[in-house]
């Protein structure tokens, strides 16, 4: 689970790479919008990855 | 025999060449950040691993320049040499560094680029020391020596690249119109982002502490053992800071010299604001302050400052403080309490989150258009790239050679385990109620 995480990580990035190559600079709120949405995944990657070592965590605890 | 001033008059500077002797006396302050963080580190870790806390601080600093000297640098490139670049849409993507190899020609090359390579040596030394301490008590020394020569070699050098030398994220502004591109002119994200990432990922390879999370019940207390190291070292850093960042904005963002008392000055308030700010949300919580959260509230604000300090307004750093401050404390009990995340030193929200912090602060203070979104792209650069390669090359490192430490060492603390003594040899060593 965290390695998938952090495979969604990057996923994220080209996302917000591709709003500078995609939108022109005159549409500026659409390529933030962009820009933001690949952090979201990047978030959410994060997110996955942090529920992952919680998981390991308390297996190991017990 | 007294010299005759008036018939010697004292040579005439150009501000130029000031501005180039007042950077290399700074970057010789510089290391006092590394030292501050260092005995940081040493004093939130436990005193039966003191000794070899502070030896591992000084073997990665060690280990981080050389390597970076002899690999790194060649990756990093210097502003305005050759890069390895590809295009894409009709614009240079210039993702990596082609410098000379083992720094050949460094005497020769401008006073700039050198002056500029000894700041990028300090500032890789300082980030391999930042996943030292939140590996406290658990992470050897060989260990932490592997993760400062993986840092210097393969993470650092692209990073530096592309945010001072020339690099995609500094080209944002040219290429894309993104303001004046991605700004970090201290090292938010080439230091302490990159750091705080990595000390994250080593933790989450390491696993916590034995005892720290025992079976169905509360996360353990194990405060650090030294409350005057920690803040001995937050006013040695304090110093070092200044020299950080003043060093960078000269020599990255070409601040004249008018501009340097105002980034000192920056610095300051932003780490002031910060301990203010901890102090009040600890005093509040607790019910007396935290000497240990305050210093970490105050390395924050410094963190912070690292992005901001060179291009805000001292209400604007004061106000970048103040958050930074109330953010640490909480965070580091969402990491420790709600995450099982076991952070001795703090790091990953110093740090990390301290960094990130002082990087959209940048780029939400910053006057120009299209700012924030260079800001934001290299935050997903750094979330995106630089935190899964750290996981993956230590990840790498650990399957060869493991980072953590036996449980015996753990047990009888690394002092003894690695070292074969003591810190502090004639202290009565308690034992220790941790283990269940």
């Amino acid at each position: 689970m965290k390695f998938a995480g952090l495979l969604v990580m990057p996923a994220g990035f080209f996302l917000s790479i591709a709003a500078l190559v995609l939108f022109p600079a005159s549409n500026a709120a659409a390529r933030a919008a962009f820009v933001l949405c690949g952090l979201a995944v990047e978030a959410l990657g994060l997110v996955v990855a942090v529920r992952g070592h919680m998981e390991a965590q308390g297996k190991n605890r017990a | 025999m007294t010299p005759d001033l008036a018939t010697n008059p004292a040579p005439v500077l150009s501000e130029a060449t000031f501005v180039l002797v007042l950077v290399l006396v700074l970057l010789l302050l510089a290391p006092l950040a590394i030292a501050g963080v260092a005995l940081i580190n040493t004093g939130l870790g436990r005193s039966r691993s003191a000794a070899q806390a502070l030896l591992g601080n000084l073997a990665i600093v060690a280990v981080a320049m050389i390597v970076f000297a002899l690999a790194g640098a060649t990756l990093a490139g210097t502003l305005g040499g050759a890069g390895h670049r590809f295009h894409v849409a009709g614009k240079p993507w210039d993702w990596l560094g082609a410098g000379p190899f083992f720094l050949g020609g460094l005497g020769s090359a401008p006073a700039q680029a050198q002056l500029g390579l000894l700041f990028e040596l300090l500032a890789v030394a300082m980030a391999a020391i930042i996943p030292w301490g939140s590996g406290a008590d658990r992470l050897r020394l060989t260990a932490g020596c592997a993760v400062a020569a993986v840092l210097a070699a393969i993470a650092f050098p692209p990073l530096a690249h592309w945010v001072w030398a020339g690099g995609w994220l500094s080209q944002l502004g040219v290429n894309f119109s993104l303001g004046a591109g991605f700004l970090d002119p201290a090292g938010a994200a080439t230091i302490h982002v990159l750091g705080g990432l990595s000390a994250l990922a080593a933790v989450w390879i390491t696993g916590p502490r034995k005892g720290k999370f025992p079976q169905g019940g509360f996360a353990t207390a194990m405060p650090g053992h030294n409350a005057v190291y920690i803040l001995f070292g937050c006013l040695l850093a304090l110093a070092g800071w200044l020299a950080f960042n003043v060093a960078g904005a000269v020599l990255w963002m070409h601040a004249p010299l008018a501009a340097l008392p105002v980034t000192a000055v920056n610095t300051l308030l932003a780490a002031s604001g910060a301990v203010a700010a901890t102090f009040a949300v600890t005093r509040i919580r607790f019910g007396k302050p935290d000497a240990s959260l305050c210093a970490n509230g105050w390395l924050a604000g410094l963190v912070a400052s690292s992005a901001t300090a060179a291009l805000v307004s001292p209400l604007a750093a004061l106000f970048i403080g103040i958050v930074a401050g109330i953010i640490t404390p909480l965070l580091v009990e969402v990491l420790e309490l709600a995450v099982s995340i076991d952070d001795p030193s703090g790091a990953i929200t110093v740090h990390a989150a301290g960094g990130l912090w002082g990087l959209i602060a940048a780029g939400v203070f910053a006057p120009q258009a299209g700012q924030f979104v260079a800001q934001l792209v290299g935050i997903a650069a750094l979330l995106g790239l630089m935190l899964p390669l750290v996981y993956l090359l230590f990840w790498l490192v650990n399957r060869i050679a493991p980072l953590r430490v036996e449980a015996d060492g753990e047990r009888i603390g690394m002092d003894l385990h690695e070292l074969g003594g003591g810190a502090y040899p004639e202290f009565v060593i308690h034992r220790d109620d941790s283990y269940r």
